[in-house]
């Protein structure tokens, strides 16, 4: 058994120290503003899914030979690759909280805020009208499902509510918003609370009801250049893309709001 | 045989067609209540059929099972209360040997402690009182069989079938078992029809055989008279004769043969006409160097075809012309005679020692 | 039997020395599936193992994995079990493609399960908008909707193991119970089913185990609410968002009481077989 341990140990140092050397070592150091056969890694919330990769192909437009390459998924799993070492340039969170880990370790300095995203009820479409305010959530005999507190959606719901004084007994805690959208969609859930991008990137099956109480649940997203970025230079000029009235556009268009 | 015993109301009365592909089985078969008849054939004969047909394990194309009167034929096994016993025993591996008993009492309606009584009855009616708790892979061949008949005869069944129940036993403990099932079946007041590919087994166990080749009856009767008269090659194989088949033609002292095809004559003391089969024992058949004198004999010249060592006595393949035959000498005169295979010799059998049968 | 006996001391002979073309594939497999096991109690936060141990919810959610894993298996050998049989048993056209269909749940992405589920038996599902209308019930972010769940996924495992079993075993079995005057259900349940009892406990034994680390179709089918539908795997993941080291601590729990089951039940039934 010790043995069985001793080999395990060594094994683990092994494949930590392989995941270290590639941290390292992959990609050519970057040039700023020279292409040529380069791959950007861009690790994105997947709210941003649509936004971002329109955003990419502009750049590579602008930008010959070079590809851009994302990971889109939940932030607190891409904070937990950087931090594990995945060699990215770019991570664009879906809350300075999942941001946090990722400046904390060093591996990412000055995180800037590109966009905001505000909440709505998310309701079927065919039953639009049944919710039209946030206190109509606490209604009985409606099923709502939120966000887990864990993900941003679900911190964001909770303070939301919490402005409105209204109690809400969720049937469920979904793993993301886009989780809350499908269930809302398949008419599983009446309600449902989920970021004005979401909705709106649904509207073929869900209405997004404003409400006043989602102001005080805005959701900042932050982005920022990797310390250790393998193509440093392009990583800051897609930052600048991001943060340009291009980017400012693009994000707007899909229902997110400006800084 | 089979109209006569049709008549009764008594025992088993069944005529079975089964068709295959490439096979059919069309046979009838008659057995009164207490007797024990032999179903015996080679390999693939269809006896093993025949016997799953009576039980409702395969069904049946065309004819009839009578039990006592009553049509099975159209029941399925469960409903046809027969007993059967398999060829390795089949005892339910994770049952105690009472509880493989009990278990067509069960079946029956009655109650656990009731058919568990009744199953060590029986148990102990098989001298396997103290093997009662033991699961079957913890028992011999031997008393592994015991369990099995100790279960089919627990149902108290109108029919009882056995298929090969020696075969799966070694030669020593064979002959005891069967001994000791000579008796059971001997106890047994119900029919009870028997696979066997084993003449001995047949001949010991059996009052009636019934020889099946290719899914049809060839030959049935008392088992003495099966050894004494085989109709068929196969059966003169199992019993050890030699046989032809020709016609007789009576004369002063008996009659001669002309063997079918042409092939030669031999003569017997039994005196018949017409179509026969003649039959004489391979220990019958002397063997000259050369021409022998004196008769009455008959004397053949042949070829060895093949000499092989079967127990105390060495048997001797003569081949024709006139006709092949089999002959049991001593080792000491296969030296004499210097018998080898291809080399020549003179047989000669008696007039007396052949027998000449009816075909 | 004797033959059996001997080919068993044959091969415990034979097993002392296996060639290295076999032993060392053998050890790479083996360190595969410890080293992560490895890797999770290397980094597990020993010190506040105790406190985060008892919090309520942890018991909670490990209370509903453990009962809705138990159900979710009876449910698969109730249902599971004569399926097998079927497919071994019964020639009726169709039998490849129901064979096919059954191992469905086995690719399919476990989500993707769950979503069918939903189109299914959710509230405006096929079948579930009429369970709804008729007889008032809604399975989504219900517990039997997570028992419903795991069923799906664990019970091709199921009937993969015992159909395997039934075409393995002698049906003669089965005729000499018919000769003795069984009808065919008291064949099944005193010889059929006793004769397949190990194929059966191996199935119901994966059966288990992957209803109890099921997570795609449960999250998608009957939500995440804690103390009806938050099973372990689900409050692992969602540890994972915030608190990695509480999510490893998790993992462990779930890991610890699946092998000390699995360790359990393997030692009955083998002492009892």
């Amino acid at each position: 058994m010790k043995r069985v341990i001793t080999a395990a140990a060594a094994a683990t140092v092994l494949l930590a120290a392989a995941g270290c050397g590639d941290t390292g070592d992959s990609g050519d150091k970057a040039s700023p503003g020279s292409g040529g056969g380069k791959t950007l890694t861009v690790f994105a919330a997947a709210s941003l899914t649509e936004t971002f990769t329109e955003l990419g192909k502009s750049f590579e437009g602008s930008h010959p030979g070079v590809k851009v390459r994302f990971n889109f998924g939940g932030s607190s799993t891409l904070a937990q690759q950087i931090t594990q070492g995945a060699p990215v340039d770019v991570f664009a969170a879906a809350s300075p909280a999942t941001m946090k880990p990722v400046t904390d370790g060093g591996a990412a300095a000055q995180p800037q805020v590109f966009a905001k995203n505000r909440l709505v009820i998310a309701v079927p479409a065919k039953e639009a009208g049944k919710v039209s305010r946030l206190a109509d959530l606490g209604k009985s005999g409606l099923k709502v499902v939120l966000c887990a507190e864990q993900v941003p959606c679900g911190a964001a719901a909770g303070k939301a509510l919490a402005a409105g004084g209204v109690k809400v007994e969720p049937a469920s805690r979904e793993q993301d918003v886009k989780a809350v959208l499908t269930k809302v969609r398949l008419g599983e859930a009446d309600a449902g609370l989920v970021y004005r991008s979401d909705a709106k990137a649904a509207a073929a099956d869900v209405k997004g009801v404003e409400f006043p109480e989602s102001a005080k649940a805005i959701n900042d997203y932050p982005i920022a250049a990797l310390t250790k970025a393998p193509q440093s230079g392009l990583a800051k000029e897609f930052v600048q893309l991001v943060l340009s009235q291009q980017g400012k556009d693009t994000l707007v268009k899909a229902g997110f709001e400006s800084p | 045989m089979s109209d006569v015993v049709s008549e009764k109301a008594g025992g088993l009365d069944a005529h079975l067609v089964v068709r295959r592909p490439a096979f059919e089985l069309d046979l009838r078969l008659a057995a009164e209540p207490g007797e024990v008849v032999a179903l015996l054939g080679p390999n693939g004969a269809g006896k093993s059929t025949a016997l799953r047909a009576l039980a409702g394990l395969v069904p049946t194309a065309a004819g009839h099972v009578r039990v006592d009167g009553a049509d099975l034929g159209a029941l399925p096994p469960e409903r046809r209360g027969i007993g059967m016993v398999f060829q390795d025993y089949l005892l339910f591996p994770h049952l105690s040997a009472l509880d493989n008993v009990a278990f067509g009492l069960r079946c029956q309606g009655m109650g656990k402690r009731a058919s568990r009584a009744r199953a060590a009855e029986w148990l102990e009616h098989v001298g396997l009182a103290d093997h009662a708790s033991a699961k079957p892979r913890a028992l011999s061949g031997g008393q592994a069989q015991r369990v099995a008949l100790a279960r089919a005869l627990a149902v108290r069944p109108r029919l009882l079938l056995l298929d090969e129940p020696l075969a799966a036993l070694d030669a020593h403990t064979r002959l005891e078992i069967r001994a000791a099932l000579r008796r059971r079946l001997a106890g047994f007041a119900g029919a009870a029809v028997l696979v066997t590919h084993d003449p001995l087994d047949a001949m010991v166990l059996a009052d009636w055989l019934v020889v099946v080749e290719g899914g049809r009856l060839v030959q049935q009767g008392p088992p003495a008279e099966i050894a004494r008269r085989p109709r068929t090659d196969y059966v003169a194989r199992l019993v050890g004769l030699n046989l032809y088949r020709g016609r007789a033609s009576a004369g002063a002292a008996g009659s001669t043969v002309v063997l079918a095809g042409g092939s030669g004559k031999l003569d017997s003391a039994d005196s018949l006409d017409g179509e026969v089969f003649v039959a004489f024992s391979p220990a019958s058949v002397a063997l000259y160097r050369s021409r022998p004198d004196g008769s009455p004999r008959n004397v053949w010249r042949a070829t060895v075809g093949a000499v092989e060592r079967q127990g105390d006595r060495v048997r001797v393949r003569l081949d024709g012309p006139p006709f092949t035959a089999a002959a049991d000498v001593t080792p000491g005169a296969v030296a004499e005679l210097g018998l080898s295979e291809g080399s020549t010799v003179w047989a000669g059998v008696k007039a007396a020692e052949t027998h000449v049968y009816p075909a | 039997m004797t033959r059996r006996s001997t080919a068993r001391s044959a091969n415990r002979s034979t097993a002392g020395r296996p060639p290295l073309v076999l032993l060392l594939p053998a050890l790479t497999g083996l360190a595969f599936l410890v080293l992560p096991l490895a890797g999770l109690l290397v980094r597990a936060p020993w010190s506040t193992l105790g406190t985060r141990l008892g919090e309520p919810h942890v018991l909670e959610a490990l209370r509903l994995s453990l009962v809705t894993a138990t159900l979710a298996t009876v449910l698969c050998l109730l249902l599971g079990v004569p399926l097998a049989w079927l497919l071994a048993r019964v020639r009726f056209r169709g039998v490849r493609l129901v064979r096919a269909l059954v191992t469905v749940p086995l690719v399919l992405p476990p989500v993707v399960g769950g979503v069918a589920l939903l189109l299914v038996l959710g509230r405006r599902g096929l079948v579930g908008q009429w369970l709804d209308a008729w007889f008032g019930i809604t399975l989504p972010f219900s517990t039997a909707g997570v028992v419903l769940a795991e069923t799906f996924v664990a019970l091709p495992f199921l009937v993969i193991s015992v159909e395997g079993a039934l075409r393995a075993a002698d049906l003669r079995f089965e005729e000499a119970a018919a000769t003795l005057g069984a009808g065919r259900w008291t064949v099944f349940r005193r010889v059929t089913l006793p004769l397949v009892a190990p194929g059966i406990a191996a199935g119901a034994v994966l059966c288990w185990a992957r209803a109890l680390g099921e997570f795609g179709a449960t999250i998608t089918f009957a939500g995440n609410f804690p103390g009806h539908t938050q099973t372990m795997p689900l409050a692992v993941y969602l540890a994972l968002e915030t608190d990695p080291q509480a999510a490893i601590v998790l993992s462990l729990v779930l890991l610890a009481v699946s092998v000390v089951v699995l360790a359990a039940l393997r030692d009955r039934w083998v002492s009892t077989s």
